[in-house]
């Protein structure tokens, strides 16, 4: 049995485990390591061959390999000790990592903090309730994208998407470019559920059918799909069977949402969010677990891997300021303020507030409201108003920031976001 | 084509079709077994709840009780014997309603008359303790001989000790007439002719089809849809019992049992059906056992469903189990009517037809050189860190963890694969080993176990099917080799 001792070890080579490592050895951590399952780092960019990576935090704009590539080789430059082919099969309270490889066995990894960056996963058929048969050519929309990007394979040529998250339809442009006939992309809400750039330039610019308010109600064939009934969705959410209509096709892709990967931090006992589905933080990225920190999508779903970086870079110093002991914050549980999503709030990240609050703090908040000039507020009973801004236009599945100055740790313990259509502005 | 000569074909690779080949590969007797589908196990015997049943309230003096009370204490040598998982986990019926409570006392008295002596009645404190999810009872029997078991593995491991012991499996073999020449029957499939002196008929929800071509015309089956949701082995639920429900005279209802691999299953429907492909699930099933399972325990959240199947039971009609010879054509023996009790009575029901074998003149010579046991697959998951770095050390393989959330690696896919009669497809793949029955139901080790398919059957991976031939994953390569960017 190999053992390594560190002082971080990371958890996941993708983007958010890449930019916790390189962030905590800027930060000093000497020995850092990284564990990834896939026999190359970069995650899930590795398949994301499409461009649009990198505008804000690199001012270019890459393709997913290109992006992965640049903090790849930071990373190695840096001395970042990296496992590929490991998978990380166990976590405990006290920081050990039990991971397998073919090359190495198993591995016992003791580090001084931990860096979660597992990323999150597709949610499947069976967790969306679909009915009909199980035939083949039922798959989950970034399984069919590895098929294509990294194996050279079609999934299928006559395409239905249920969803349009991001990759949903990302994936709709991908196979009509591929040569095959996308025949819808069906989306149960009224807006579509990814970024408004990709309607633009996967769903509009490539004239891919789409239908809002629409699910599917049936997947038809025996051994391989031959098509599946949608039908229109009514004000209260529930289906109208009766106005289906069948489209033929030999392939459905799901993109109907994403979860973060939590299985090893409910092992080591992580106190999870039930809105994010991720670990619960505070400012420093410190889930309730000491010296277990979190980054990327394993805290939950961001629309931008730019996004995933800078706060991943950020996770990755507190845990080596952690792990050096000096300057560290509590765990999320020692926290002096908890902070609640409010009215028109689904979720907010980070959680928590501990009492040693830097200057500013950045909050990544999801709407459960949709809707133009809204307005974003955090108060406290004891000292009202925190933090206002205005927001021209709020849809759920893009991601709402706030930066808040002079929070101060004194006061209130609980602080609530809200976004409402004035919240009593004039 | 190709024909193949055999003392006994047995028509379906079910539970009771592989029952019965194991049951004949103690003696020195030529044995094959031919199934339409592409693998073992593969119909009923695949889908449903996973129950090995006591007979407790199976309807008394009928051929059903019968063989299902005298086949569950079997289950414990068998499933040492080959290795298959079993748990006598005990089962819990549950009254929530007045009008339950008093039903109690016939059920009873029922399960006395089918010679379950160990039923006990639980009042609703007891019944509390010992699951402390059932808020709503007001009472309840406890049965503690109703068990669960893995229901493709008790199939796969019958048909690989079978295998072991010399008996030949043709799947993808369809039969499609038989006819009788002297002594002997000729049967056409679609992989060839073959010639037997016996045939026993355990074709499930196709017996009345191959009944039929020997002349066999009385009955008809009729598919009985059962839906179920599989549940996280992460969901809070904490529940180690079989939990059932007071039966209605219009059904059995809705029950919730722990799998043993640590799920738990819910289901599951009633539902005449016509077509004996209707495998689908629908809306209102889905939403009819949620309700069913909340009846039972409160606070049952459905947000831990992972997945869905439906499997048919094949209900006969007349009904009732049957096992038949027949004067008029000697040497052809049916089992028919074995419905979702089947897995439980398959063992004795094997014994049956051994008898009806033996009393149409086949000669059972022991054969001195029968293995009784079937080692399993060593499953990472199970194992302690130093039993699983040794098996890293012996085999690589075992390093590489291919199914995430069931924790499968290479080597166990690799044996799958290469064991008699082995896994040919993805199906094959899950229920031998479990890669993409979890939580992410494929969505990782769905891309990955495709390419150790190929590798390992030499196909190029756009023939790689989920079950059989029609059902190939991948519609071909993006680019055919050669073809300009």
């Amino acid at each position: 049995m190999n053992r390594v001792a560190c002082d971080v070890a990371v958890v996941g080579g993708g983007p958010g485990g890449l930019a916790a490592a390189i962030g905590a050895r800027e930060t000093g951590a000497r020995r850092v390591v990284v564990i990834e399952r896939d026999g190359h780092l970069g995650g899930i960019l590795q398949q994301c061959i499409h461009n649009g990576f990198g505008l804000s935090i690199l001012e270019k704009d890459l393709t997913g390999p290109e992006y992965a590539h640049h903090y790849v080789s930071e990373a190695l430059e840096r001395g970042v000790r990296c496992f590929t082919n490991a998978m990380a099969i166990g976590l405990s309270p006290d920081r050990r990592i039990t991971a397998v490889s073919p090359e190495a066995g198993l591995i016992t990894i003791e580090a001084r903090a931990v860096v979660l960056a597992m990323g999150c996963r597709e949610r499947t058929r069976g967790a969306v309730w679909l009915p009909g048969t199980r035939p083949a050519g039922i798959m989950t929309a970034g399984a069919a994208q590895r098929f294509i990007n990294i194996d050279g394979y079609l999934p299928g040529r006559r395409i239905v998407v249920l969803g349009s998250g991001d990759i949903g339809m990302i994936m709709a442009r991908r196979l009509h470019l591929e040569g095959c006939i996308v025949e819808a992309v069906v989306e149960y809400r009224g807006t579509v559920g990814g970024l408004t750039r990709n309607l633009v330039q996967c769903i509009r610019d490539f004239d891919i059918p789409l239908y809002l308010r629409h699910t599917v109600t049936a997947i038809r064939g025996t051994r391989r799909v031959t098509g599946v009934d949608i039908s229109p969705v009514d004000e209260g959410g529930a289906p109208d069977a009766s106005r289906s209509q069948t489209l033929a096709c030999d392939t459905l892709l799901l993109s109907v949402g994403l979860i973060p990967e939590n299985e090893l931090s409910k092992q080591a006992g992580v106190q999870l969010d039930e809105g994010t589905g991720g670990p619960i933080v505070n400012e420093s990225f410190h889930t309730s677990v000491p010296g277990v920190f979190a980054a990327g999508n394993v805290l939950h779903v961001y629309d931008l891997v730019d996004d995933v970086t800078r706060c991943a870079l950020a996770a990755g110093t507190s845990a080596a300021r952690f792990a050096a002991d000096y300057e560290a914050t509590g765990p999320s549980t020692d926290a002096a303020a908890r902070i609640v999503p409010g009215a028109g709030v689904r979720s907010v990240v980070p959680q928590r507030l501990s009492a040693h609050l830097p200057d500013t703090v950045e909050f990544h908040l999801r709407a459960s409201t949709e809707g133009r000039r809204r307005t974003l507020e955090l108060t406290g009973r004891q000292r009202g108003t925190v933090y206002r801004r205005r927001c021209p236009v709020v849809r759920a599945s893009e991601m709402v920031r706030a930066t808040v100055r002079g929070i101060g740790a004194s006061g209130d313990d609980e602080l609530t976001f809200r976004i409402g259509e004035n919240c009593g502005e004039p | 084509m190709a024909r193949y000569d055999t003392e006994v074909l047995v028509v379906g690779a079910g539970a009771v079709g592989v029952a019965v080949a194991r049951e004949l590969c103690r003696f020195r007797t030529r044995v094959l077994v031919a199934d339409r589908l592409n693998d073992v196990g593969g119909d009923a015997s695949k889908s449903n709840s996973a129950i090995v049943h006591t007979g407790f309230d199976a309807e008394p003096r009928t051929l059903e009780s019968e063989t299902v009370v005298h086949a569950n204490p079997l289950f414990d040598r068998l499933c040492r014997d080959l290795e298959i998982p079993f748990i006598r986990c005990g089962a819990i019926l549950v009254a929530t309603t007045e009008e339950e409570e008093e039903a109690l006392p016939r059920i009873m008295q029922r399960a006395e008359q089918n010679q379950v002596f160990d039923v006990e009645y639980l009042t609703a404190q007891r019944a509390r303790r010992l699951e402390p999810a059932l808020t709503s009872a007001r009472a309840g029997l406890l049965v503690p001989g109703e068990s669960i078991v893995d229901p493709f593995l008790l199939v796969v491991a019958q048909a690989e000790n079978a295998a072991q012991n010399g008996v030949e499996f043709l799947t993808s073999c369809e039969i499609e007439r038989i006819e009788r020449s002297a002594q002997t029957f000729v049967v056409s499939s679609t992989l060839g002719e073959i010639r037997a002196r016996f045939v026993v008929n355990a074709a499930g929800l196709r017996g009345d089809v191959v009944s039929h071509m020997v002349g066999i015309e009385d009955f008809t089956v009729h598919p009985r849809r059962g839906q179920f949701h599989v549940i996280d082995r992460s969901a809070p639920l904490g529940i180690r019992h079989i939990i059932l429900p007071v039966p209605t005279k219009l059904t059995k209802g809705t029950l919730l049992t722990p799998t043993v691999h640590g799920n738990w299953l819910i289901g599951p429907t009633a539902e005449e059906m016509e077509d004996r492909c209707a495998h689908e699930t629908t809306a209102d099933g889905m939403e009819e056992i949620v309700r069913g399972a909340g009846r039972l325990v409160p606070g049952f959240d459905p947000r831990h469903v992972i997945t869905q199947y439906a499997g048919l039971r094949a209900v006969r009609t007349p009904g009732g189990y049957h096992l038949r010879s027949f004067a008029r054509v000697p040497g052809f023996i049916e089992l028919s009517g074995i419905r979702s009790t089947g897995i439980t009575a398959s063992p004795v029901v094997a014994r049956r037809a051994l008898a009806m074998l033996r009393a149409a003149g086949l000669e059972t010579q022991p054969d001195e050189d029968f293995v009784a046991t079937r080692t399993g697959i060593p499953a990472f998951r199970d194992l302690d860190d130093v039993e699983r770095a040794a098996l890293i050390e012996r085999d690589q393989r075992y390093g590489r963890i291919v199914c995430r959330c069931e924790t499968v690696t290479e080597a166990e896919i690799v044996q799958a694969v290469q064991r008699t009669p082995g896994a040919r497809d993805m199906d094959g793949v899950k229920r031998r080993v479990r890669a993409g029955l979890g939580r992410c139901q494929g969505g990782f080790c769905g891309s990955r176990v495709p390419r150790i398919l190929s590798e390992l059957l030499g196909v190029p991976l756009e023939r790689v099917t989920r079950n059989g031939l029609g059902s190939e994953l991948l519609a071909g390569p993006t680019r055919a080799p050669g073809d300009s960017p």
